[in-house]
Formats: C-alpha cells, structure tokens, sequence
C-alpha cells in the first residue's frame, strides 16, 4: 500500500511540475508579445548562446565526425560495403549527432550559467527590484532568452553540420584512403533536404527546451547559495531528459512510417 | 501637517502573512498620509520588510486589505499593479543592485525602462543623483561588485529616488554608513518629503535617524502596531515596549531568546 502511495505521490508531483512549467511558459509567451521589447537583451544572450558556444561545439563535432567515419569503415568493411561511409556520415550528423551533442553541450554551459544568474537574482532580490521598477522580470529576463535559444541554436547545429561531415572527410581521405572528389560527392548524393531540416527543427526545440529550464529553475530558485546551487541542477539534468524524450519524439514526426 | 479628510496614501487593514506555520503579520493595520514620513520600529525578525513587500505587492498577504490612493490593490489583474507601482520607489534592505549594469545604469534604470528617457539625459539625472548621496561621477562607470557595502546602500538609495517617486519605501536606508553618511542620507530623505512632496515610510533600527526623518513612529511587534505616535512623544510614550525597544535594554516585556554562550552544545561529549 505504501508502495501505491508513494508512486501516487511521484506522479502527484511530476503533474504539479509540469503544470508550473506550462504555467511559466505561457506567462513568459504572453509577455512577450506585448512591448517593451529589449533588442539589446536579445543580442546580448544570442551572442552569449550562438557565438560563445562556437568552440565547444565545434570540437565536439569534429571528433564525431572523425570517430564516425573511423568506426563506419571498420564495420562496414565486414561486408564490403565502405563505400558508404561518407552517406553515413553525413546523415547521422545532420540528423541526430549535430543536433543532439550540441544541445547536450549547450545545455551544460547556457542552462546552467542561466539557472545561476536568474536564481541570484531572485535571491539577491534583483527581480523584485525589477518589479518595482516598472519592469516585467518575464520580458526583460525571460523572452531575450527563449527566444535566444530558439534563434540560434539552429544556426550552432549548422556550423556543427559542417564542422561534422569536415572531421569525417579528413578521416575518409586521409587515413582510410578514399578520393577527395569521390567522397564528397558520395556525401551529397543521397543527402535529402529533410536531412538538414529536421536537424535543424530539433535544434530550435532543443534552444527553446535549455534556455526555457535555465530560466524556469532560476526563476523559481530557493533561497541562498544552496538554492541557486539545486536550481542550476535541476536546470542542467532536466533539460537533457526532455532533449532525449523530444529528440525521439521529434525523429518519430519526421521519419517514422 | 495632514487633516483625516484625506484619503491616505497607504492605508493597511488586518494585514496577515504566515510562513508555513510561522506568523508574522498578524492583523496589522497602519495609515500614511500624503506628505508625511512615518518611520517603522521593531526588532529583528518582526516582519518589517515583510510588511513593505506586502504593500509593494512582491509577496501576497494571506488576509487583509492594502489601499494605495484609495484603490484597493491585492486584489488587482498584474497589469493595473504595473500602473499602482510607478507611483512608488524603494530601497531594498540588502540593496538589491543589478550586478550585471554599471552603477549609473543601475541608477537611471526606472528613467531608461519604465518612462522611456533617452540614455544621455537619464546619464546626466543618475551622476546628479549620485551626487546626491555623495557619491562623484566616477562610481557611475564601475559596477556593484567594485563597491563597498554602504557605497551600495547609497547607489540603492539614489536608484529609489531617481524617478522622483510619489511614494518612497525606504528599508534600513543608514544600515551599514558611518554617522556622517548616515546624516547625510537623512537630511536627503527629509528634501524628498520637503522638496518633492513624496510620502515615505522607511524602516530603521537607528533611533537618531528616525528622530531626525519621521513626524511619526510606529512600533511593530507581535505581527502588530503597538504604538504610533509623533515623533516628539516617543520618549514619554508610557509604552513598556516601546521604552525597551529606545533604550535598547535587554530586559523588559520583549524577550529575546539566547541561550548562554559557555553552554555546552548539545550531544557534545567532554
Ligand atoms: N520569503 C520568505 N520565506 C519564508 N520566511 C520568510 C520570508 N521572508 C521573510 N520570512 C520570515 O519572516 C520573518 C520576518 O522577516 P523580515 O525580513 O520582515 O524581518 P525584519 O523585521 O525586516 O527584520 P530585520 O530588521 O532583521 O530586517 C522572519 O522570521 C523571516 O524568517
Ligand atoms: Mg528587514
């Protein structure tokens, strides 16, 4: 009976979570199309997200792209198919590597750094201030953020698109020998649009996920250190589960029969 | 100075706030007429800030009715609020400074956000504020965390006054300065009452700055006002607790719970 009680009690709490994260996401969607806006603010985080995370994104797509291209040819070789390397590459990349390794790192540096800076301010008091200043914390904290997130990550998973396929070219001609020409050729032959898109939908949901947890946690941190410490925790662990959960739940729309 | 006639800038009725099982508003009722410096005291922990917070709508009172200008505002859609709050300013009692802006910004923000003045203009009104509280224009370019803690208090201070509002909240306002300072910020807390017809309520722990800002005193303890009066009754109040409380003794009606320091802790082995 315990037992009953206390899954009782898990679910209990997961809805109430996931009712203040609508709740919060609605609020911030309903401010934000309303003015003020703040054009500094959004250039500031976009910077912050697109470009600060340029090197960290781009080392982990290059590797990728080599180990990819390294561990295609070995298993592919089993039944003479190595040909394919360049195919594989290039579609696991745009389709789910650049993507989700991305938003994966993305989620430690901008979820976190977010959570921290929002959650000091709610206990150091700036968002009150705020309020008392005739300025809505939603607008001014919240929207430049989301909307950050949602603007740039897309163009991160791009430059990561390349970076990706790039690392497995160096691979496939340099150490597994292939021809410069024959292999970029072979990565763009059966590389479909829907490839780079869906990749690239993901990336805007996945933007939208980890700025969208940095702010909520933040937002809603406890007091003192300890707080803000628990809210970029929780800010980081769960905007991964839900990049994970949507990541399949994205694939399925675009790819499943 | 103030007739009944009018209606009260605030006005509280049966202000209640629990924290979980802990009370700390418990009923509370207080007045301030337009003009006037009424100057909250009380002990550590009695809900004084509580209490400004309630009025500035950052926390919800459970009970009770607060009146801003007649109109009731605890009850009020967060837009209409947005439009009460531009009558107010306030000094949070830990400063509450934007660390990411430098001071000057910090100082003109409400100028910059809220009434859309260009940022030149609002630069010249925040190194003129900051002048104010004797702070010179080369504290405008660098940012809180480069300040001492009284420098702080005063940027805090200069950013409440900035927009010259109707209605000023000032939570420990000389907390943290030297006495010189600390004059210095009461003599300007009563120029806002004198020069620009604000209406303050302020919070100190320092009687010489409550004698010097308020026409009147109120005590808060228990979640209540226990005393109000003019400032020059404060010492012939024939209130016990209020005679404690100004003479600072630590025997009296209020008792305050310490235990003795030598006291072996509790589950210590020795
Ligand atoms: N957000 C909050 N959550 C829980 N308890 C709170 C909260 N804010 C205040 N309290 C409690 O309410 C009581 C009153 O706090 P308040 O800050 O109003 O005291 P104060 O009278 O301003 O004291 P001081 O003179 O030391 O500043 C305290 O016991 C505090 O623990
Ligand atoms: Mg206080």
């Amino acid at each position: 009976m315990n037992f009953v009680a206390a899954i009782g009690r898990l679910l209990i709490s997961f809805f109430q979570a996931v009712g203040r994260i609508a709740m919060f996401t609605g609020l911030a969607l309903f401010h934000s199309l309303r003015p003020p806006f703040y054009p500094r603010l959004i250039l500031r985080q976009m910077i912050d997200i697109g470009y600060y995370s340029l090197p960290v994104v781009g080392l982990t797509a290059i590797f990728t792209g080599m180990v990819l291209a390294l561990q295609s040819y070995s298993g592919f070789a089993r039944f003479s198919a190595e040909s394919a390397v360049a195919t594989v590459v290039v579609i696991s990349i745009t389709r789910e590597l650049g993507p989700v390794l991305a938003a994966l790192m993305v989620a430690g540096r901008i979820g976190a750094s977010m959570a921290a800076e929002i959650g000091t301010m709610r206990v150091t008091e700036q968002i009150d201030a705020l309020t008392t200043l005739s300025t809505n914390p939603y607008k001014y904290l919240v929207m430049p953020r989301l909307l950050a997130g949602l603007a740039m990550m897309p163009v991160l998973v791009l430059v990561a698109d390349i970076i990706g396929v790039f690392g497995g070219y160096i691979i496939g001609v340099n150490k597994l020998g292939f021809n410069p020409a024959a292999y970029l050729k072979s990565t763009f032959e059966y590389l479909e649009f829907k490839d780079v898109f869906s990749g690239l939908v993901k990336a805007s949901v996945f933007g939208f996920i980890i700025t969208l947890m940095g702010c909520y946690h933040g937002y809603h941190s406890q007091r003192g250190a300890q707080g803000v410490g628990t809210a970029t925790i929780n800010a980081v662990v769960s905007a991964l589960i839900l990049i994970l959960v949507f990541n399949y739940m994205i694939t399925e729309l675009f790819f499943a029969r | 100075m103030s007739t009944n006639l009018q209606t009260p800038k605030i006005k509280v009725r049966g202000l209640k706030k629990a924290f979980g099982n802990k009370v700390v508003l418990d009923g509370l009722d207080i007045d301030v007429m337009p003009g006037e410096s009424v100057v909250i005291i009380g002990g550590s922990g009695t809900g004084k800030s509580v209490l400004l917070k309630c009025i500035l709508g950052i926390i919800h009172p459970d009970a009770g009715s607060i009146e801003i200008d007649g109109e009731e505002v605890t009850r009020m859609s967060s837009r209409e609020r947005e439009r009460v709050m531009r009558k107010f300013g306030m000094l949070f009692q830990g400063g509450a400074l934007f660390d990411s802006l430098r001071v000057w910004e910090n100082v003109s923000f409400g100028l910059v956000q809220a009434q859309g003045m260009d940022r030149v203009q609002a630069k010249d009104i925040a190194i003129r504020k900051l002048a104010a509280v004797g702070l010179g224009p080369e504290v405008g370019e660098l940012l809180p965390a480069e300040l001492s803690g009284g420098m702080q208090k005063r940027v805090a201070l200069a950013r409440a006054i900035a927009t010259e509002p109707d209605i000023i909240l000032f939570d420990e306002p000389t907390t943290g300065l030297d006495p010189i300072m600390s004059d210095v910020i009461n003599d300007l807390i009563v120029d806002c009452v004198k020069q620009l017809g604000a209406t303050t309520l302020s919070i100190t722990h320092d009687l010489a700055s409550a004698r010097k800002i308020a026409h009147r005193i109120a005590m808060i303890y228990n979640g209540k006002i226990i005393w109000s009066g003019p400032v020059s009754k404060i010492d012939y109040t024939g209130n016990a607790y209020v005679d404690q409380f100004i003479h600072g003794r630590a025997e009296g009606p209020i008792k305050v719970e310490v235990g003795a320091i030598s006291d072996p802790l509790p589950g210590s082995r020795r």
